[in-house]
């Protein structure tokens, strides 16, 4: 019994590596025909399923090309099946060719922009929890800042779209999708979040520290700047990368906002699309080299993501401990 | 000077407090409203295909529940793995791992189950959903197991082999029941997160708008038939996205602050 219970324990254990390998073993497996069809000018690539003479890569068909920018996504996908049926019978002339630099660069913008709407707030709601706030004050709030964390992404998507969005079009003007409207339903969704573990590095503080520079007359703020921030710097910088791996796969809140138009951005009020968006809008019509391309693109995202949460768990937040 | 810095620094800082919880309150009251204005009772009486929202919200749970039924197992024998038995490197690494899995995009999670089970069955199911979700949750599972087990005295353990009873009888018998509260809040907590989950459902059990208990085909799912309700062009198919919305999220708000007042009322 101890060796069955023993056995199970470590393969469970276990578990955790083989799904963790498996996810980039079946994405690499499946993006391969996209990586060796496009290899590493992929993600340089800002044509996403358009049609290309074989004879001449530089003449593009008009048909592809209206696919391309066809702002419908079931419209898009349809023409998409056609055209690759065009392509199976008359192999010779075209083939549809996909890159990923749009969803890629709409990935990485819409991300800095929440980072940058939620860092000054975060840091706020963390100073005041940690140290402004009265105990019994500072415990309501922190509950209702996790609360705000717990609301399902689809939540914040749909408020968004209907009720944030149409606000900041008419402040900022343009689209009400758009790469701004979207990197800030992203920033509110990730400020719990990005609060919460900033809030937990500034109480490593220890109290010693912070009556020391109190009772050389230092003011809460001075307190603050020059003994809190110093010495939970590591843990804070932790904390942000974290919540900035969060932003990168943030799939439904983002999907509402950002237009989903393979079209790389001209300004930040413009549309365009990200790469959880790609996949959540193609994937279920997608066949073939598309659908091999949205895993390659999901295996980005995967790297990406790993390597943020890597450094943001083992540099700074194991350092910070 | 000082003082003035002082104040203007404190006041910014009460000031993103009031636009955390301003945010909140936003979405929070949107949500009443528009859900309440279009929510009736009999959205639980009919399915989605006579305009209710029954075999959803079943569908949800099934999904939800399933998807712990096999990640809670999973999970706590796996964070009991890492803080009883296992010794130095390995066990680090899986709880190194847990953590990165923990914050892995939903999404990409959707695509690897889709890509293993989806595509070799032959099509969307309420097992993928579920054990798409079940992945989400495994990691989650492991890292509060292991936090509260971290937590039980060395004594206990102690006290437990002295009397001779086997390591696994100590475990399941007196560290378990020490840590139980703590680990209960945690699949709380989890359970809440997964059953809001859209991204990974999306193309493992998709949707169906007629009430099904069949696991093979495609499920009904609460999140997924939201967003595609929101993005139809007819405004009843909207109201009907933030009706379900709104006990969406009444369902998850209860079932957090659920797994925050057990552990209150411990301390």
């Amino acid at each position: 019994m101890e060796k069955i219970f023993q056995k199970l324990a470590i393969s469970s254990a276990t578990l955790v590596f083989v799904i963790l390998v498996g996810i980039f073993l079946t994405l690499f497996s499946a993006a391969k025909p996209a990586i060796d069809e496009f290899g590493f000018d992929f993600i340089t690539n800002p044509d996403w399923n358009k049609e290309v003479s074989v004879q001449n890569p530089n003449a593009e068909i008009t048909e592809g090309d209206m696919s391309n920018e066809s702002i419908d996504e079931d419209n898009d996908m349809m023409l998409d099946e056609d055209d690759m049926m065009i392509e199976d019978e008359d192999d010779s002339l075209s083939k549809t060719i996909y890159g990923g630099l749009v969803p890629i660069v709409g990935t990485l913008l819409t991300t800095l922009i929440a980072l940058a709407f939620a860092l000054p707030i975060a840091m706020g709601i963390a100073v005041f929890l940690a140290e402004i706030a009265p105990k019994n004050i500072s415990h309501i709030v922190g509950i209702a800042i996790e609360l705000l964390a717990a609301i399902p992404s689809i939540i914040f998507g749909m408020w968004g779209l209907y009720y944030f969005a149409p606000i900041i079009a008419d402040l900022v003007g343009g689209y009400q999708v758009s790469l701004l409207t979207a990197g800030l339903v992203l920033g509110v969704m990730i400020l719990p979040f990005m609060a919460a573990i900033t809030r937990d590095s500034m109480n490593t503080t220890p109290g010693v520290l912070k009556e020391s520079a109190y009772a050389l007359g230092a003011t809460k703020f001075e307190v603050i700047k020059d003994i809190i921030f110093p010495y939970s710097k590591t843990g804070i910088i932790g904390s942000i990368i974290l919540a900035l791996g969060r932003a990168l796969g943030e799939t439904m809140a983002v999907a509402f906002l950002i237009g989903s138009i393979f079209v790389l951005p001209t300004a930040i009020n413009s549309p365009t699309i990200s790469i959880p968006v790609a996949m959540a809008n193609n994937f279920g019509e997608a066949s073939g080299l598309g659908e091999s391309a949205l895993f390659y693109l999901a295996l980005i995202l995967f790297v990406i993501s790993f390597a943020v949460i890597s450094i943001a768990k083992f540099y700074f937040l194991k350092k910070a401990n | 000077m000082r003082l003035l810095a002082n104040k203007i620094f404190l006041g910014l800082s009460v000031l993103s407090a009031v636009i955390g919880l301003a945010f909140l309150a936003w979405i929070l009251i949107t949500l009443f409203i528009k859900g309440l204005g279009s929510f009736h009772f009999s959205l639980f009486l009919n399915d989605l295909i006579d305009g209710g929202l029954r075999n959803l919200i079943i569908g949800q749970f099934i999904l939800a529940g399933l998807a712990a039924a096999i990640g809670i197992p999973l999970g706590m024998a796996a964070g009991i793995y890492i803080q009883e038995y296992g010794k130095g490197r390995y066990a680090d690494l899986i709880r190194d791992l847990s953590d990165i899995m923990m914050s892995a995009p939903s999404i990409v999670i959707g695509a690897f189950v889709y890509a293993v089970i989806v595509v070799p069955t032959g099509g969307t199911s309420g097992f993928a959903g579920a054990i798409a979700l079940a992945i989400m949750m495994i990691p989650v599972v492991i890292n509060t197991t292991d936090n509260m087990l971290s937590l039980v005295p060395r004594e206990l353990r102690e006290a437990g082999i002295a009397l001779g009873a086997s390591k696994y009888r100590v475990i399941l018998d007196i560290v378990i029941k020490a840590a139980k509260v703590g680990i209960m809040t945690g699949i709380l907590l989890a359970f809440a997160r997964i059953i809001g989950e859209t991204a990974p459902l999306l193309f493992t059990s998709e949707t169906s708008n007629y009430f099904s208990l069949d696991l093979t085909e495609s499920f009904p799912s609460l999140t997924v038939s939201i967003y595609d309700l929101a993005n139809e062009p007819e405004e009843s198919s909207r109201d009907l996205a933030w009706a379900a919305s709104f006990i969406l999220t009444v369902l998850v708000l209860i079932i957090n602050l659920t797994g925050r007042f057990i552990t209150r009322n411990k301390d």
